[in-house]
């Protein structure tokens, strides 16, 4: 007997639905080994991560907290990459998001500045991140470098630019050395959806991405254009779509939204411009991405689920003492799980006997 | 001969009792899931015998072929070689057992020259020079001329056809089975073949030859083995049928005659290119040299030619797919479009059928509905400010369903899931329901069944007889003298001065094809950066 790949006649729409639950339920497998591998108790192990904290309130907000700018960047991403371009650095979109809109925290600080800072420093942040993310495009359209390894490599850029900034010019003269920012000031800050609870204003913007991405991607001759810029090339062409345009637009697009949800990131929940606003947001909203099948509403339910494993990852810490790094890991064998189970949408596995009981062997 | 041998003897006409057949395939069987490719199909090949594999498209002829060749296993029956049974593990035991195949599409690396191609298709037991020397020996034993100091880009499509036929040969094959190897050829080229295949049968070879140009297979096949819907139909002897009842076997049925309207009346001209010239886009592509020709409402002009000699290109550059920097090298409605989008010259009224159905002319893995939008989303109604109107999508792939007899599964499924025929039928429907005044397709019933065929060759008819210009490029050279009112040919980026159909003989439009009437100076490769 033999197990082959076969071609199937249409995409499985079900196989679309269930794989991103096959490769969930293949990495909790592979965790509960590595879990037993480091000597830990696995159950109470995926107890800690993905039980514990959806029992309390806390968790709870914070898990939709975590998942604020994860969906967010990943609705951007997931228009790159059903456009074939691949943006890899939102990381460096959401810093540089960041650094623009705390410029005008900044700046204001201390002034009898009015409520028009907030709205200035969504602006600004979408702007620049927006501006960042042409690079990588404008380098590939032009001179056909890979946007790939460009958008990567500007995120250090990114990062080094924010530790220069908290270190150097704009960095607290109160704040004990420690390379912050002042705390902003009320009105440079995302206001609060529950009075001493942590969930802001920015999860409401992200619902409002996500709904506009499904009308967008669902509805709009745009959003047609950029499944089919990706899904056939050359019948994209041959149907007068320009696909360097395409590149152009979603990596700004893309770019405009992880450094919204920078600014949101750093005048919401942090409060201040520090360096390690990010734990890997940027990153992660790419597992997110592929995980939520590049569609809005899966992208909502995927951001859910990986701020969970983030939550998870620090209560299992404390609880367990197991490394945060353990929760990169979690992340990144579920992106290899993800992409692997995606082959089953267009291919389905087949025993095959090969029946050579004749077989000379000749060769 | 083989000692033991079943005395199953199935011989068309009792001509070779006594022996056993070189090939033997018994209630050979492939199933797809619950589709029958192969449906226990019988057939004896006999050593100097030339057997032509007839039918259409899916009738299961590749099948067929991959089985014998070893590329797919039989899900039932057995194959017999000179009279034992065999299981071939993979196309290198075909090989060894003296079994040769030349592909139709060619497997080929462009940048390689001729003898390191070859070197690549063979064991690699010999050295490289021995080899070369071999390759050219056999080449021309043959009459199969070939250098193999040359890369192959630099070649044509029938001396590449020469290499495969030469590496396959090369092999010293019993048996060659050879996939429609003519549909690139020149009709010189063809009789070339021909000699070389009939030299080949008398050296006490069998050929086992697929193809569904009738003709051809009457003037050079000893038997014919007709399949349909994965059937055997009949093996019969071609030289004692007509064309037609051949066509009835693999049909199984008359097919439609195609007949154009009496009395087109040509009108203005609707689509005039002028001295057109563009450099290739890729490398090793065509350069497409002073094309200028003019095309009236009610007419058909037909473009023939060898495959890549900048049909391609022409495609491209009238559909605006490749930008010319001169406006008016393509008029379209006697408005300058040569540095319009084809989005823009959709909205002048032209349209398009490119060669490739599946990734040129539609998205494969999106539905018909979204692949009526590729096309219509211009200038059809299917958008309003920025919004797609699905119905309108919807009722575009109802009404071609409808008008062009399209057969699928469910009312908008994915494009790949249809079979090729009724494909390109929703592709052709698609465009011609936009009422185009220029439509401009290329190969337009290649790979089609002969019934889907006659359905797309009449609604090109139709739609001249409604007034519009229609240019047709096709290898198909019996195609365009059905339905073409002018026929030109192109040879290396040049466009001959149309024939009328009527004074188009096959021999003129051969020679047109080999690129003998152009100046010497021209004939040389146009050659690229």
């Amino acid at each position: 007997m033999q197990l082959v790949l076969e071609k199937r006649a249409e995409r499985s729409n079900t196989i679309a639905l269930v794989s991103p639950l096959i490769a969930i339920g293949l990495t909790i497998v592979t965790m509960t080994i590595l879990f037993a591998i480091l000597g830990k108790n696995p159950f109470l192990a995926l107890h800690a991560y993905f039980i514990a904290p959806l029992t309390d309130a806390y968790s709870l907000q914070e898990i939709a907290v975590k998942a604020t700018p994860l969906v967010m960047i990943a609705i951007g991403l997931s228009l790159c990459y059903l456009a074939n371009a691949w943006n890899i650095g939102a990381e460096g979109q959401f810093l540089i998001g960041a650094v623009a809109g705390s410029w005008i925290a900044v700046k204001t600080q201390g002034t009898d500045a009015g409520a028009w800072v907030l709205p200035a420093m969504l602006v600004l942040a979408a702007a620049a991140g927006a501006l960042y993310a042409l690079i990588p495009a404008i380098c590939k359209v032009k001179f056909g470098a890979s946007e790939i390894l460009t958008s990567l490599m500007l995120v250090y850029v990114a990062d080094l630019f924010l530790d220069y900034l908290v270190r150097g010019p704009w960095r607290d003269p109160q704040g004990f050395n420690f390379p912050t920012t002042a705390e902003f000031d009320p009105v440079a800050t995302v206001p609060l959806l529950i009075d001493g609870g942590r969930l802001h204003l920015g999860s409401i913007i992200t619902l409002l991405v996500v709904a506009a991405a499904a009308i967008l991607l669902g509805r709009t001759i745009k959003g047609f254009e950029i499944r089919v810029v990706g899904a056939a090339p050359r019948a994209a062409r041959f149907g007068g779509f320009n696909a360097n345009q395409l590149i152009i637009l979603t990596f700004a697009v893309s770019g405009a939204l992880a450094g919204l949800a920078g600014i949101i990131e750093v005048a919401g929940p942090v409060g201040h411009l520090q360096p390690g606003i990010s734990p890997g947001y940027g990153f992660t909203a790419i597992i997110v991405a592929f995980l939520g099948r590049l569609n809005p509403l899966g992208i909502l339910i995927a951001g859910l689920f990986l701020a969970l494993t983030f939550i998870g990852g620090e209560q299992a810490q404390i609880a367990m003492k197991i490394p945060l790094d353990v929760t990169k890991v979690f992340q990144g064998i579920l992106l290899f799980y993800v992409l692997a189970c995606d082959s089953l949408i267009l291919y389905r596995f087949k025993l095959v006997s090969p029946n050579r009981q004749v077989a000379s062997g000749t060769h | 001969m083989q000692a033991h041998q079943r005395m199953l003897d199935s011989t068309p006409n009792g001509l070779h009792s006594g022996e056993s057949p070189l090939l033997q395939t018994l209630g050979l069987t492939k199933r797809y899931g619950d589709f029958l490719a192969n449906d226990s199909i019988d057939i004896d090949i006999w050593p100097k015998e030339i057997h032509a594999l007839l039918g259409e498209n899916g009738a299961g002829k590749s099948t067929l072929v991959k089985a014998i060749y070893g590329l797919i296993q039989p899900s039932a029956g057995e194959i017999r070689w000179q009279g034992q049974p065999i299981v071939l593990s993979g196309p290198s035991e075909a090989r060894s057992r003296g079994i040769g195949m030349v592909f139709q599409h060619f497997s080929l690396f462009d940048n390689l020259t001729v003898a390191e191609n070859v070197a690549l298709g063979l064991d690699g037991r010999e050295s490289f020079k021995d080899m070369s020397a071999r390759l050219e020996q056999v080449s021309k034993t043959y009459g199969l001329p070939l250098d193999p100091r040359r890369e192959v880009w630099q070649l044509s499509v029938g001396e590449r056809q020469r290499i495969e036929i030469v590496r396959a040969l090369m092999q010293d094959p019993k048996f060659l089975i050879l996939d429609e190897p003519t549909a690139v050829l020149t009709p010189q080229e063809a009789d070339q073949l021909f000699i070389v295949l009939e030299r080949l049968k008398a050296e006490g070879r069998a050929i086992l030859y697929i193809s569904h140009k009738l003709e051809e297979v009457k003037r050079l096949c000893d038997t014919a083995t007709i399949l349909r819907g994965g059937k055997k139909v009949d093996t019969c002897n071609p030289r004692l049928e007509t064309a037609a009842s051949l066509a009835r076997m693999m049909v199984g049925g008359e097919i439609k005659e195609v007949k154009a309207a009496a009395g087109r009346k040509t009108t203005v001209p609707r689509l005039v290119v002028n001295d057109l010239s563009l450099a290739p886009s890729e490398a090793h592509g065509v350069r497409l040299e002073h094309i200028s020709f003019e095309l009236k409402g009610g007419e058909i002009l037909g473009i023939a030619g060898v495959a890549g000699n900048g049909q391609d290109e022409l495609f491209a550059a009238l559909s605006g797919e490749r930008l010319s920097k001169d406006p008016g090298t393509v008029v379209i409605e006697g408005i300058a479009a040569g540095h319009l989008s084809i989005t823009q010259r959709r909205k002048l009224g032209a349209a398009f059928v490119p060669e490739e159905r599946l990734g040129h002319g539609t998205a494969p893995r999106m539905k018909l509905s979204e692949n009526a939008l590729l096309t219509g989303h211009a200038a059809s109604g299917m958008v309003h400010h920025g919004f797609i109107d699905t119905a309108a999508t919807l009722k575009t792939v109802d009404r071609a369903t409808e008008t062009f007899d399209v057969r699928k599964a469910k009312r908008d499924p994915e494009a790949a899931s249809l079979s090729g025929g009724n494909l390109q039928k929703f592709i052709v429907g698609r465009e011609i329901l936009r009422n185009p005044a220029v439509l401009v397709v290329s190969q337009p019933t290649w790979g089609v069944d002969a019934g889907a065929a006659a359905v797309i060759r009449q609604a090109l008819l139709d739609l001249a007889s409604a007034g519009a210009a229609v240019l047709v490029t096709s290898q198909d050279l019996d195609e365009l003298a059905e339905i073409a009112d002018r026929i030109a040919v192109m040879f290396h980026g040049h466009l001959s001065a149309p024939l009328a159909t009527a004074d188009a003989t096959r021999e003129k439009l051969g020679l047109l094809m080999g690129g003998s009437s152009l100046e010497p100076k021209e004939a040389a490769h146009a050659v690229g950066a």
